[in-house]
């Protein structure tokens, strides 16, 4: 009874503060600080119509190098712990899997391209409308859990998703530090011509960067999703 | 007005799952009240004007972590909310 008192109490507590902190947020389309400043310059600076991506992948871009390898390590640690039980499976008391219906199948026969175009039209189009890198990697990821919902035998090549993954993170880190060589600091994205607002190719290096999250993001995840989902 | 109503239905909807995932019994119907929570955040960001978050959020709260907490249980089956 006096813990259910005290956690209350401790409840109240917090939405007093939070209320407190709520009641003084101004009306949007009222921005000042640090987010005017983004919304001014964003467009003038970087080419890039979608304000978002310029905050993310350019202005505060070292948080999503931070937030990569946060997800690379867990992508890491997962196949640590279960990749390698993945593998002694062949005894004979391992429950065989039910095969996937046929409207599954032809299903996941059918869109899992389309989502995979899908996915990659994302994080091309980072920069000119909503969506990104992560975004359009965990859409490609989906259509590989796709894959294994309708085939549960089926296998990732582990090589080409290696060889991919190592490139697109290299890659990313080597075009941040190219920034730092030849713009003006690290993961600027000024190093290429920032082209004509709108267009595909414009906006520097914000497409190619979004192009290695993407791939980073959904072959990680797939990963992740064979390790846990992939036959036992 | 209309835009009010909605946020309340889409708050109600919300808070119901949050709690049906809480008190649930069954650990699958909590796992799927979470992803159900997921989704109405999602569209709540989208009409809060976010698509970015909300793209973020459908595909990752919604879809992949749902079907991540299902591979767990599916690994871990048979332990339905025994010794909590």
């Amino acid at each position: 009874m006096i813990k259910r008192i005290i956690v209350l109490g401790a409840l109240a507590f917090f939405l007093f503060l939070f209320l407190s902190r709520v009641a003084g947020i101004d009306t949007p389309g009222m921005l000042h600080g640090v987010g005017a400043g983004y919304l001014d310059r964003s467009v003038a600076e970087l080419n890039s119509p979608n304000v978002v991506t310029a905050v993310v992948v350019t202005y505060r871009g070292i948080d999503t190098l931070g937030e990569v390898s946060v997800l690379f390590l867990a992508a890491a640690a997962i196949s640590m712990l279960l990749g390698s039980t993945v593998r002694k499976s062949g005894d004979g008391d391992v429950k065989e899997r039910r095969a996937a219906s046929e409207i599954l199948m032809t299903g996941a026969d059918v869109l899992a391209p389309v989502i995979v175009f899908f996915g990659v039209y994302i994080f091309l189009n980072g920069h000119l409308t909503p969506g990104g890198g992560f975004q359009g990697g965990a859409v490609v990821a989906s259509a590989v859990l796709l894959l294994f919902l309708a085939y549960p035998h089926y296998r990732l090549r582990h090589g080409v998703l290696t060889v991919l993954e190592s490139i697109s993170g290299t890659g990313y880190v080597v075009i941040a530090v190219l920034g730092l060589v030849l713009a003006s600091g690290f993961l600027d994205s000024r190093l290429l011509p920032l082209g004509v607002t709108g267009r595909m190719l414009s906006a520097g290096t914000i497409p190619l960067i979004y192009t290695v999250i993407g791939l980073k993001v959904g072959t990680e995840l797939a990963g992740i999703i064979e390790n846990l989902g992939g036959e036992r | 007005m209309m835009t009010m109503v909605l946020f309340i239905v889409i708050g109600l909807v919300m808070l119901l799952a949050a709690l049906l995932a809480v008190h649930s019994k069954k650990l699958l119907s909590a796992v799927i009240a979470v992803g159900v929570m997921s989704l109405f955040v999602s569209i709540l960001f989208l009409l809060l004007g976010a698509p970015d978050v909300a793209m973020t959020e459908a595909a990752i709260g919604a879809g992949l972590s749902t079907v991540i907490f299902l591979f767990a249980l599916s690994r871990t089956a048979g332990k339905d909310a025994e010794d909590d």
